[in-house]
């Protein structure tokens, strides 16, 4: 039987949501396939989740190290190579550490490397053929992938359904004896956390949030000038945080805040996988933008093709006099 | 230090409505506007301002067609002291492995402390930094946003983590860093700026400079390919307001009063 690992992302004790959507991706390529969970970490949180994840899996692999505590990815990559055999398929969540370990872990292991998979149609042979997107969501994409010696496949977190079956009866193999080397020459030394900002948009039910689309940092006020007779808060996408426009605790994204509003306004914002990822407890959401082929328009309940800058201050002007 | 940075000649798609071919071969190409991969433009300020800091140069560098050559000249023109263009037909259709093994071969012929590309590029594949460095056996960290030259053989880096969150680091030279936006405010350049550098020479290697096999790289050496181009069914999407700019906003606030979106 064929053999598909998942390296699982957890936090506190609690595996990450992607720990259940590998699954789904596991069984697209290979619904028979044995599942094996690759977990990593040291003391109680990680037995609480090796422990908890054996129901989903069929095998848990538990590796406890102490210098596995924090996940550096350069660390985590040469334990990966050291016990995962030659030729296997390896599921990875495509978020940051997904996106700092996976590309080298298969050079290391020599196999084929997709990244950000949507979708998976199957596997035909020694090709995996997958669903993947370009330019910003413009544009789909079929890929094959040549998984004769195996792949590296990360995976789109909220692309794929979880799998909450939790009938698998797996069993937990303590692998930490297999660790091997561990030395690298990067050092993780602390995380350092965000700052606070003068407004906090993860309170805000209504939140007028600008992107790209807005142009120029003098525009923002239109934006203002919405959210203050919406009564709402102004946020942004992340380019408006790089070029300095707005404070880093206004970006919504899953490099920003998690905003969980009643009404969500997206101004000329594109509507990327990252932005969305930040906007959870599916807020009804209203998107202006002038390209009628924006990917927004996709998860959004209301659109409307036109240009911010002129929209804005109709309906301000609109709602300022009701 | 010395420095080189992998740039990328892209679509912007800030510019252009990215369309797919009636046939699913490629994306619609004409009259599509270029540029830098923005991540790439912050890379190369990145590298200026450390060099400017701490001495040595700064190398740009792209696998690509002769048009490539024209981000080169605009990174040169940022202050980029030297541009490389790798360029072969038997380049053409490389995986991001394929991209990889060509900018090795190349790197190896020089020598580097600090390696640095864009997060991502067009096809948001993250892929080629990382592998690079892997090729090469150097250390990597991926989405750096903060850079500190410690001493000659040491930085100190920032990754960005979920929630805005920041991962330190410090991790050894030579080494292999991918940028993510926000790290700085890349300079403007100006026509005057690229005018400076339109004579200077960029040399252009292909198989034979870097001794490469030619099967390792371009399509036969490619182990992922794509198939075609397409748009993905809408789904239910959203429902798109139309009429008189003054019917849509009506309409709209009908909306947001049931909604809960007016207070
Ligand atoms: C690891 C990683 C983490 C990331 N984290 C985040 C994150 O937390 N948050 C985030 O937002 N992004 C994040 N990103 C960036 C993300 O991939 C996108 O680049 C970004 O979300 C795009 O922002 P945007 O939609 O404002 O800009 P664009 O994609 O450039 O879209 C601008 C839109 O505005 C429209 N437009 C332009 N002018 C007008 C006008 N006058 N009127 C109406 N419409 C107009 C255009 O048609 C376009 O659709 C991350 C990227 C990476 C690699
Ligand atoms: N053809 C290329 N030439 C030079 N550098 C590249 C090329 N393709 C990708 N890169 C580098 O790798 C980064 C990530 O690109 P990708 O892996 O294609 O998403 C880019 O930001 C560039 O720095």
């Amino acid at each position: 039987m064929s053999q598909i690992f998942a390296y699982i992302l957890h936090k506190g004790g609690v595996a990450d949501d992607t720990a259940l959507e590998l699954i789904s991706a596991a069984k697209k390529i290979d619904a028979d396939a044995s599942l094996i969970a690759v977990v990593t970490g040291s003391g109680a949180d990680l037995d609480t989740v090796c422990n908890d994840l054996t129901a989903s899996y069929n095998e848990v692999w538990k590796i406890d190290n102490a210098a596995l505590a924090y996940p550096n990815a350069e660390v985590i990559r040469k334990l990966l190579v050291n016990i995962i055999p030659g030729g296997s398929i390896i599921l990875i969540a495509h978020e940051h550490f997904g996106m700092d370990i996976a590309p080298g872990l298969s050079i290391k292991m020599n196999t084929s490397f997709v990244s950000d998979a949507m979708d998976i149609e199957g596997r035909d042979g020694g090709a995996i053929k997958i669903i993947r997107q370009e330019y910003s969501g413009m544009a789909s994409t079929h890929v094959t992938c040549d998984a004769g010696d195996g792949a590296v496949i990360s995976c789109r977190p909220g692309s794929f359904q979880p799998d909450e079956s939790k009938s698998a009866g797996g069993q937990l193999v303590d692998k930490s004896g297999d660790a091997g080397d561990l030395t690298a020459n990067r050092t993780f030394l602390e995380v350092v956390q965000a700052e606070t900002g003068d407004v906090d948009i993860t309170k805000s039910d209504i939140l007028v949030s600008v992107g790209r689309g807005i142009e120029d940092e003098e525009n923002l006020e239109i934006a203002q000038e919405l959210a203050d007779a919406m009564g709402a808060v102004v946020s942004c996408s992340r380019p408006i945080v790089d070029a300095k426009w707005m404070e880093k605790s206004r970006q919504v994204g899953t490099s920003g805040q998690t905003v969980k509003p009643k009404v969500y306004m997206a101004m000329g914002i594109s509507g990327s996988f990252q932005h969305l990822g930040g906007i959870k407890g599916s807020p009804f959401i209203v998107a202006v933008n002038k390209n009628a082929k924006a990917p927004i328009f996709q998860v959004a309940d209301v659109g409307i093709v036109a240009d911010i800058l002129d929209f804005m201050p109709e309906l301000t002007e609109k709602i300022g006099g009701m | 230090m010395e420095i080189l940075v992998c740039v990328k000649r892209v679509p912007d798609t800030a510019e252009n409505e990215i369309e797919v071919k009636g046939d699913g071969t490629d994306i619609e190409r004409d009259d599509l506007v270029y540029s830098v991969n923005e991540w790439d433009n912050y890379a190369v300020e990145e590298a200026i301002q450390i060099r400017d800091k701490v001495g040595g140069s700064v190398t740009v560098v792209t696998v690509g067609d002769e048009e490539s050559e024209e981000v080169l000249r605009r990174e040169m023109a940022m202050g980029a002291d030297n541009g490389i263009l790798l360029s072969d037909d038997a380049f053409e259709n490389s995986d991001g492995k394929g991209v990889a093994a060509i900018l090795k071969a190349e790197i190896e012929k020089g020598k580097y402390d600090l390696i640095l590309t864009g997060a991502q590029a067009d096809d948001g594949a993250g892929q080629v930094g990382g592998m690079l460095a892997a090729m090469m056996d150097l250390p990597y960290a991926s989405l750096v946003n903060l850079i500190d030259v410690v001493d000659d053989s040491t930085l100190k880096i920032g990754r960005e983590i979920e929630g805005g969150n920041q991962e330190m680091s410090e991790i050894g030279l030579p080494c292999v860093l991918s940028i993510q936006t926000g790290i700085n405010e890349p300079r403007y350049v100006g026509i005057r700026g690229i005018r400076k550098v339109a004579s200077v020479d960029i040399p252009v290697h292909g198989v034979a400079d870097l001794g490469l096999p030619a099967d390792a790289v371009g399509e036969t050496g490619a182990k992922v390919k794509r198939m075609d181009y397409f748009v993905p069914e809408m789904g239910d999407g959203a429902e798109i307001l139309e009429g008189s700019t003054e019917e849509i906003i009506d309409k709209l606030i009908e909306h947001l009063k049931a909604k809960g979106g007016l207070k």
